[in-house]
């Protein structure tokens, strides 16, 4: 899986809710398509996306073949502490895509 | 003259072949059923942002956000999307934990044809409440080529 563009702020107020935007490079094929012979394309999408801070759940998806190629999300989240948030994708090949960002409270 | 009526009653025929099985409002009815535990979802509390007219259907930007009426201390846990003229109705299922700021969701879904889309958003204390739009799409998300 590429490598995902990322929009987190590095550094965030105590209690305040701010956004978080990922784009992560993917086909997201639906199993829908057929190829030029005729033969069903076989299906391949990111069917799961998790988002944690320090094992506390901020935000998680289980996406369908009706999400667009390239899944985009915007969520938000809310921190008491600094902590490490954890961003993670699998797809149907079971190939995971991981990224962790620090985040400071100030 | 017998010839000419048959040719029209054929035509007719061809004309309300659907182009592929796909969803229905009723499954769709039954899902959004099932993710409010048998109850059927109140109108409000959840905003459900899809444009009215889709000029192309891969990539359409949805907005969920909370509306109006929800009150104090109202958590939510769930929101749950369906369309019911997709091949298959499930859209995307987003849960909001504990770290989770100000409710709201915005991605980009795929759209086949005009059709509802449907939102039910669940909150904590199991309170379901639903958002739809009915829309026209003037370019399918391919699904042939």
């Amino acid at each position: 899986m590429a490598r995902p563009l990322l929009n987190v702020p590095r550094e965030v107020k105590a209690g305040q809710s701010f956004e978080v935007r990922i784009l992560i490079q993917h086909a997201m094929e639906t199993g829908f398509r057929r190829d030029a012979m005729g033969a069903v394309v076989p299906r391949d999408i990111i069917h799961r996306f998790e988002c944690t801070v320090e094992g506390e759940e901020v935000f998680s998806a289980t996406l369908h073949p009706a999400v667009s190629a390239n899944p985009y999300l915007v969520f938000t989240a809310r921190l008491e502490r600094s902590g490490t948030m954890v961003l993670r994708w699998v797809d149907d090949a079971g190939v995971t895509a991981e990224e962790r960002v620090a985040i400071r409270v100030a | 003259m017998l010839a000419r009526r048959s040719f029209v009653l054929m035509a007719a025929a061809c004309v309300v072949v659907p182009h592929a099985a796909g969803a229905t409002p009723e499954e769709v009815r039954a899902l959004i059923r099932a993710v409010a535990g048998g109850a059927v979802p109140k109108l409000g509390r959840v905003k459900l942002e899809v444009p009215q007219l889709v000029e192309n259907g891969n990539a359409v930007a949805m907005g969920l956000t909370l509306g109006e009426g929800v009150p104090a201390g109202a958590v939510l846990t769930d929101i749950h999307v369906f369309a019911d003229g997709n091949p298959r109705p499930d859209v995307a299922h987003f849960r909001f934990g504990p770290r989770a700021g100000v409710p709201k969701v915005t991605t980009r879904i795929r759209l086949s044809t005009s059709q509802t889309v449907h939102a039910v958003a669940v909150f904590a204390d199991g309170s379901c409440w639903q958002d739809s739009v009915s829309l026209i799409v003037a370019i399918s998300a391919c699904l042939d080529d």
